[in-house]
């Protein structure tokens, strides 16, 4: 029993010796400009607006957003009626109705948003025995954060020579072990946007992982707008105290 | 002269009425208003109250988080995102009290070094030292289990290399430990459910481990950066309004310096691992403690880590240990070594002002505790091992030889003979060093 548990605390130190090494050969994500980093930092709205199309016509196939409602599409631009026509385009479970059956009804804003799946193991069925992540926190979960993200959806290549790409996998280099279950997903002209904006690969990352980064931090321009206002507050106090101990202390020196 | 007067207040016929019954108020205006303190205090004095502040920041967060999470393995990451998204300045209040965890250490630490520093620790005030030691060992307690809480892939992977720690105790103790901790046989939701209870609860012991902290220092009043013992009227200066004010003004500072992390870089402290739910089947690719750990995590892992082989070795001649269980040792004697430091201590000169050898080997120390840090949160491979094996070695050098030592062959400066007479200028050398120091207060 004890060298069971010796070798289990042995296991786990190894791992984070092994895996570290495996992580560390992944490259390092280039630096991006994306217009809600920095102190003053807003999500760009309409890339948000083109972000939601592409997590809704191509992650969302394999990939779930169950933290964000269909409601909290209002706090960056979209009206009430649009949120009330995207909620519908799926369909929920009813409650039980009075011969205890469910039903289906169609989605409401105050909806989560609909998983693609009904479990893991239904998602790893559908994906070659890979499960697709939970994308509400991914920008946040990930060393790197959106830089990450931006250049994983931008980073497929072709494979050196020297690697040999398992079927069912794909060469990324900026993925921990550079082989990835997911295939390359956004494509030239994948989606169409209504603002006309052209949709090559890099605008569509971009925009996916603006719209992303608010699903991760939807506090994120509340957050910035009071601390503006706080720090300020709190310099000019800080500043008013520190004449007032001045003033008292005078009489000390 | 400053002369000590009561507070006015304490004329008020109501208030008079109530302190003839029960004296609160003459209670407070003996502690925090008149109460005598060194004239020459500087700003590292001002970490004690902040981080009572601090505690009280802590508490008054916490209670409101609580009325919205839930202790559950089922729903208690979704309960903290539910804050985070759903619950009025939900996300205030938790960064609050994430980034404040943080805080809280940074200022503690500060206030230990300081001790360290101005020789706080010694005659007549071991046992101020030790309570505070005690409210640090009670911190990392809390500290610990308050992370598990948002049961992500660090909070899960943590608790379990940790708890794991407590089953090097040999002699059957250790697994009745582990299994008492978890409530089972692996970190589960009856682990969650006693450390929610116990993050809870701890809070409270620390409140009154602070007031017995507190009641030790105002029986003989602060150490000051001279070192020396306040002796009369011309060496202090009443509480308030002189202290009030000069903590109210580094409140402000420290206040600022938080809000800048809970404002514009809430997740600086955190891991984006733990924003992924917990999961037993995955290991996180690298299993770091929050940054207030990494010293002794570094102090852990430093003992000549072959558990793989099975390596065991003989001390004493009949208590036979693993590698393990001596790492476990090194990273509470590297606590336990805080309690004894008074008695390790034996110059009677308190401050490193006047301590030549002594200062210099504090930086050393206070460097080989930012070294350690680093070291534990790097990877236990290479060159690294080489470096947290030497910094572990001299941290307990530090204490156990090198401080004895110079008690011995250290020869201290000439001491001033009171405080107010290097404030209120003049004379030897020391005393000029110090008088300067004080035109920054």
């Amino acid at each position: 029993m004890k060298i069971i548990k010796t070798l289990m605390v042995a296991g786990i130190f190894g791992l984070v010796a092994s895996s570290s090494q495996a992580a560390g050969d992944a490259a390092p994500a280039p630096e991006h400009y994306w217009k809600h980093s920095g102190l003053f930092g807003t999500f760009d709205r309409g890339a948000l607006r083109r972000g939601f199309k592409v997590y809704n016509e191509v992650c969302s196939g394999c990939h779930s957003l169950r933290l964000v409602a269909y409601r909290n599409l209002e706090d960056i631009g979209f009206s009430e009626a649009e949120v009330k026509r995207i909620a519908a385009e799926r369909e929920f479970p009813s409650e039980p109705n009075e011969d205890g059956e469910i039903e289906n009804r169609p989605g409401l804003p105050s909806d989560r948003f609909k998983s693609p799946f009904p479990n893991d193991n239904a998602a790893r069925a559908s994906n070659n025995g890979a499960l697709p992540p939970d994308l509400s926190l991914i920008v946040k979960a990930r060393i790197g954060g959106a830089d990450y993200i931006q250049a994983l959806l931008t980073g497929y290549k072709d494979a050196p020579t020297n690697v040999t790409v398992p079927e069912g996998m794909n060469y990324n280099e900026y993925f921990a072990g550079k082989l990835i279950a997911m295939a390359a997903p956004l494509q030239e002209d994948g989606v169409e946007y209504a603002d006309g904006t052209k949709a090559t690969v890099k605008q569509q990352a971009e925009d996916v992982v603006t719209f992303l980064a608010w699903t991760a931090e939807p506090e994120l321009e509340e957050r910035k707008r009071m601390g503006v206002k706080v720090i300020l507050f709190l310099l000019l106090l800080t500043g008013l105290v520190y004449v007032v101990k001045r003033r008292v202390w005078a009489k000390v020196h | 002269m400053v002369k000590f007067q009561k507070p006015a207040w304490l004329d008020n016929s109501l208030v008079r009425w109530v302190d003839h019954r029960l004296p609160v108020f003459s209670f407070m205006s003996h502690e925090l208003y008149e109460y005598p303190t060194p004239r020459n205090l500087n700003y590292w004095w001002n970490f004690g109250s902040l981080a009572g502040i601090v505690l009280v920041i802590m508490i008054v967060t916490g209670i409101t988080l609580a009325m919205h999470y839930t202790p559950h393995t089922d729903h208690a990451f979704d309960s903290v995102e539910r804050i985070m998204r759903d619950v009025n300045y939900g996300w205030l209040i938790r960064y609050i009290h994430m980034n404040g965890g943080s805080m809280f250490f940074i200022v503690v630490y500060i206030h230990i070094f300081r001790g360290l520093y101005f020789g706080s620790y010694k005659a007549p005030r071991e046992i101020l030292w030790i309570l505070g030691v005690v409210i640090l060992l009670l911190m990392m307690a809390t500290a610990f289990m308050g992370y598990v809480l948002p049961w992500g892939q660090m909070s899960f992977w943590g608790a379990t290399v940790i708890t794991n720690l407590f089953s090097a105790i040999p002699w059957g103790i250790g697994d009745w430990i582990v299994t008492l901790l978890w409530g089972g046989f692996a970190v589960d939701n009856p682990t969650l459910n006693r450390f929610f209870s116990l993050h809870y609860l701890l809070p409270f012991l620390i409140v009154g481990v602070v007031v017995l902290h507190i009641w030790a220092l105002h029986v003989h009043g602060s150490n000051n950066p001279i070192g020396i013992d306040t002796k009369g009227e011309q060496d202090v200066i009443p509480f308030h309004p002189y202290y009030t004010i000069k903590d109210m003004f580094g409140l402000g500072v420290f206040l600022t310096f938080f809000a800048l992390f809970v404002f514009f870089a809430p997740n600086f402290f955190g891991e984006p691992d733990n924003y992924i739910p917990a999961n037993s089947l995955s290991t996180p690719a690298h299993i770091v403690p929050e940054w207030y750990f990494l010293p002794f995590y570094a102090i852990l892992r430093a003992v000549p880590d072959n558990f793989i082989g099975g390596w065991t070795t003989e001390w004493l001649g009949f208590i036979i240990f693993e590698a393990k269980l001596a790492g476990v040792l090194a990273m509470f004697g590297a606590i336990a070594v805080l309690f004894i430091l008074p008695w390790l201590d034996r110059s009677p000169v308190r401050s490193s002002r006047f301590r030549p050898m002594y200062k210099w080997f504090f930086w050393i120390f206070l460097i080989d505790c930012l070294v350690l840090g680093y070291v534990g949160a790097k990877p236990a491979e290479g060159v690294f091992i080489i470096i947290g094996r030497v910094a572990t070695a001299w941290y307990f050098i530090h204490f156990l030889v090198v401080i004895p030592l110079l008690a011995k062959f250290e020869t201290p400066k000439e001491l001033p003979k009171s405080i107010s007479e290097p404030v209120l200028g003049g004379g030897a050398e020391p005393v000029v060093a110090a008088s300067k120091a004080m035109e920054k207060a």
